[in-house]
Order: structure tokens, then sequence, then C-alpha cells
């Protein structure tokens, strides 16, 4: 006997993001628990866990922000491979207001975070033309560029950097932040992808010249993408170096452009949430990791290999489908 | 008294790639409301010259001049803006979205906005109303399908639909009829003639010479990048240099 796997949706009417939503409980609880149950289990782990584990969840927080910043510049067909670009520049703006001018960190982070995104922007701008793997060089190249300029120049305090940074007043403050902050950005990009804007940004990726020849500039729109994107990351970086109390030239480093890449393809990339939902996996699991040792990294490499081998689409995708839809088995019929 | 100028104008427009003259000193006059043939053999330059009318492709010698303006080397989304709309041969839709929102990216263009005056308007009704005006049914499910599921011939239809969503005042349409049935064509050309009582003004690349000649008055003829011939359809096919682009000459 035969069997074969039937799909069935279910929920179709929640799904269409129409006004048929609101007409039962059952259909708003279908919208709505998604959404709760993982804010909601994620503020009450922040109360449980100790300050270690607080810790983690910042940086956690922060290459989520990454995540979800290299995810917008994806959907707009830019790849990047140097969110430590975004993230090294929102740190050194910070540094460089706190330590020089003594700006409190309630004016750095926020000038930091607009400043860095026209600094990215106008770093990136010569090369919008640039499409694909071209691209992705150009913002490989930025950040190592960047380091050894500051190494070889010795400015910003070359390789020693800058420490002694005012902090943030507590712990719990700063991981809140970031929370909120990863929050806000993922419902934010989440809304803007699905509007008209949206659209013009996944055209740009699928096919740019049927979006020129409808007269819309894509240069002008690739850029405004830049600019959300690298100002995510750089008030990731902004955060990071307040909680560090510190700034230097490992701001560029390899993991900052690498690991929310990684988050990305684990947690399913194109929809924000499993650019999160990576993050939150990877992060702590290289955390939990450490008590194994000198074998850590081989582990780590074993599960993303293991994760992108077994589940292509990423986490999230599958949760999704699993939710939408109805699986059973039925004879095969002949 | 004052000389006309003339809708579109094209003087000794050239491209080479490498060794190959892809285009070469093309020169033709387009006027208001004019339909205009473009034939030639495979490798002729014809898309090239559609490619260099539309900023796609940057001249190496050569002017376009648009409603007496030069719009030589303009980038191509400021070409379109100024109302120059162009289907590409391949229809590379947005497979995974519904036609309708296919339309989305000209309606919510600079140019469609300004010719509103200034509002948008409901995009996705205008969408709708501008599938069915390219024979989409009205109240059928198939404006709301997503592209990857549509047929070459409703690609093909949706591509004429994203240039007229620009409102746009010159239309170059590159094959739209290859790849489809006479039938398709025969149900399509109704809609490019309702365009021409519209007073739009049209290029026509084709390789369907029959369709053609029913709508066009006037055509020219490339070969290796050279314009062979131009005239009414009749007499540009008379002529020996055509007859031998198309079916090679005797000698060789």
């Amino acid at each position: 006997m035969e069997y074969r796997k039937e799909r069935i949706d279910r929920g179709i009417k929640a799904r269409t993001e129409d006004i048929y939503a609101l007409f039962s409980y059952r259909e708003m609880l279908y919208l709505f628990v998604p959404r709760a149950v993982p804010i909601l289990g994620l503020f009450l782990v922040t109360l449980l866990v100790g300050v270690y584990w607080q810790k983690v969840l910042i940086s956690t927080a922060v290459f989520a922000l990454l995540a979800l910043s290299w995810d917008l510049l994806t959907a707009a067909g830019m790849v990047s491979l140097g969110q430590a670009l975004f993230f090294g520049v929102g740190a050194y703006i910070t540094g460089i207001l706190n330590h020089y001018f003594k700006l409190s960190p309630l004016f750095t982070i926020p000038i930091a975070t607009v400043g860095g995104g026209v600094v990215c922007t106008l770093l990136l701008l010569p090369v919008l033309r640039l499409r694909g793997i071209y691209f992705a060089m150009v913002t490989l190249a930025l950040p190592l560029m960047l380091v050894r300029i500051i190494e070889a120049t010795k400015i910003f305090g070359g390789t020693e950097g800058l420490s002694g940074l005012a902090g943030l007043p507590s712990t719990r403050f700063e991981l809140y932040l970031g929370l909120i902050a990863v929050l806000v950005v993922l419902f934010f990009f989440r809304r803007l992808i699905n509007t008209d804007y949206g659209l013009v940004l996944r055209g740009i990726r699928d096919n740019d010249r049927s979006v020129m020849r409808s007269g819309i500039n894509i240069y002008w729109y690739k850029a405004q993408a830049l600019f959300m994107a690298s100002a995510v990351g750089a008030f990731a970086g902004a955060l990071m170096t307040h909680v560090y109390m510190f700034v230097g030239m490992p701001v560029f480093e390899m993991d900052y452009s690498i690991l929310p890449i990684a988050s990305a393809v684990v947690g399913g990339m194109g929809t924000f949430a499993g650019s999160m939902l990576g993050a939150f996996i990877l992060v702590p699991l290289s955390e939990a990791l450490r008590g194994v040792g000198g074998l850590r990294i081989v582990f780590y490499g074993l599960f993303l290999v293991i994760f992108t081998v077994a589940l292509p689409e990423g986490i999230f995708h599958y949760f999704q489908r699993k939710y939408h839809q109805f699986e059973r088995w039925v004879k095969v019929e002949k | 008294m004052k000389e006309e100028v003339p809708f579109l104008k094209v003087t000794s427009l050239t491209k080479q790639f490498g060794g190959v003259r892809a285009v070469d000193t093309v020169s033709f006059d387009l006027k208001k409301g004019e339909i205009l043939g473009v034939i030639g053999p495979n490798g002729s330059g014809k898309t090239t010259l559609v490619n260099l009318i539309t900023g796609f492709v940057k001249p190496d010698a050569g002017k376009v001049f648009y409603q007496g303006r030069d719009i030589t080397g303009l980038m191509p989304h400021r070409i379109a803006d100024l109302g120059i709309a162009r289907a590409f041969q391949m229809v590379k839709p947005f497979y995974q979205l519904p036609a309708f929102k296919n339309l989305i990216i000209p309606l919510f263009s600079p140019r469609v906005k300004r010719l509103a005056g200034g509002k948008y308007g409901d995009r996705d009704a205008i969408a709708i109303d501008l599938l069915e005006e390219v024979g989409f049914e009205r109240d059928s499910f198939v404006p709301f399908k997503v592209a990857s599921v549509l047929p070459h011939g409703y690609l093909k239809r949706m591509e004429l639909a994203l240039c007229m969503a620009l409102r746009p005042e010159l239309i170059i349409l590159d094959e739209l009829f290859s790849g489809l049935s006479m039938a398709e064509v025969a149900s399509m050309l109704p809609i490019i003639e309702k365009l021409m009582s519209e007073n739009l003004t049209i290029i026509m690349i084709e390789h369907r010479l029959k369709e053609l000649f029913r709508i066009s008055n006037r055509v020219i003829v490339l070969n290796y990048g050279r314009k062979i011939a131009e005239g009414p359809p009749k007499e540009v096919m008379e002529s020996e240099e055509v007859k031998k682009a198309y079916l090679g000459s005797e000698t060789e």
C-alpha cells in the first residue's frame, strides 16, 4: 500500500491580511498567538536569567539587528558581506562623540544611528550600480580597509582603541533597549516590505531593468534601503560600544559580517522573523558550547551544516508552513 | 514658417560591441501618432536600437531627440519618465506575485503621480482595469493569479499593460508577438489598434511580418546594423536588398 502526504491550508482567511481576520476570535488568535507568544516568552526569559545570560542576550539582540539589516539589503537585491562596516562605523561614531566631545549616550546613540546610516550610504554610493557578487566584494573590503586605516594612521586611539567610555544605567536597561529595538525594526521591516514601496525594492532584486523602464530611479531606492539597513547596523554598533564602554579595531571583525548571514540562512531569509530567530538560536548556542572547550567551533560548524542540509528553507519557513497547513498521510488510489 | 519638430528623431546612431557594429549610423524620424515597424533578420541590431533609444545602452555616436529634446545617454528611468515605455522581448515578471501586483511598480512611478495631479489613486483598482484593457477577463480570477501560473500569452499581454501603466506617449514593443499563436496575435491586434486610435506613437519590432503590415504603414529594415530600406511595407519588401537580406544573395 502506498501513501502520500496531503497538505491542506488552514486559516486562509486569516492570512489574506483582509478584514476577515477580525470577524472571529479564533481567527484573531490565529494571527495573534505566533506573534505574541515568542515576544512574551522572550521577556519572561529576561526576568529569569542571571547577569551572564543577560549579557549574552544583549549580544544576541545586536546580532539580530545586524541580521535584520542584512535581510533588508538582500530583499532590495544587495548582498552584503560587510555588516561589520555598519556596526563598526556606528561604534566608532559613538566612541568619538563620547570620548572627544563628552556627549552622553542619550545623544551619541541617536547621532551614531543616523550618522552611521549617512556615512555608510555615502561610502557605498559609488558602487550601487554593481550587482550581486561585485557589490558583495566591495562591502567585504570596506571594513577591512577602515581597520587598516585606523591602524596605520593611529587615529581614534589606533590599535588601543578608545576606552573608559560612558556606560548605560544598568544591564537590564541595555538588554531591554536592545530587545525593543529588535522588535521595532522587525515589525517595521515586515510591514515595509509588503507595502508598494517594498514591492519596488523587491522588484529591483528580481528584475531591475523592468523597474527602470517603469520610470523609477532604482539607485535612489537602493540608497534609501541602504540607509535604513546601515542605520540599524550602526545602532547595533553604538549600543555595543556603550555596553563594553570601549571601541576599538575589533568592531570591524569578520564575526559581525558572517554571523548575521549565518543567522539569516539558519532562520530563513526573506521574512525578517527568520533572520531574527536565527540570531536567537546561533548566538546563545555559541555561548552554551563554551563548556565543550576546544571542540566548540567544530560542534558549532557541525550544527550549521546539519541545519542547512536538513532545513535549507530555514527554521522559520518550516514552522510557518507547519502552522498554516495540516499534513496527513493518505492512501494512494490506483 | 516654423519647421515642424519631429516627435522622435534618431540621427546616425552607432553602437559597437567589440568588433561588431550592432547598430551602424541609423537615422529615422517619427511623427506623432505614427506606427513604425522595424524588421530585419536575427542579429540585425533591432533590440540594440531599442536599448539605445531607451537608454539601456549608451551610443558611441549619434543622437536621439524626443519632442525636440536631446535624450541621448539619459538614464533609462529618466527616459521612461519623459513618456517612452518599452516592452521587453523576454518577459520576466515577478513570478510569485499576482498579475495585478506586477503593475504596481509602474503605477508607483513619479510620472504616473505627476500626471494624476500629485495623487496616485487606488493602484490596485487601476492595475486591474489595465489588465482588463489588454484582455484579462474581468469577472475571472486571472488578474489575481500569481504570474508563474499564467500562460505565455497572458504574460505578453501583461508586458503591454506594464507599458500602458506608465501613461506613455511613445511605446516601443520589442517582439510583442513572439511565441504567440495566430489566434493570440489576432486577439491582441485590436488592443494595439485601440492604442493607435488614442494617438499613441508606436514602434514595433516584429518578426511576424503579415500581422505587422496590417497595422503599420511605414517600416524600416535593418541588416547588420544598417538601415537598408524604409517606406511602405509593400515597396520595402519589393526591394532587392531586402530580399537579399532575408533570403541570401544568389551569388553566394
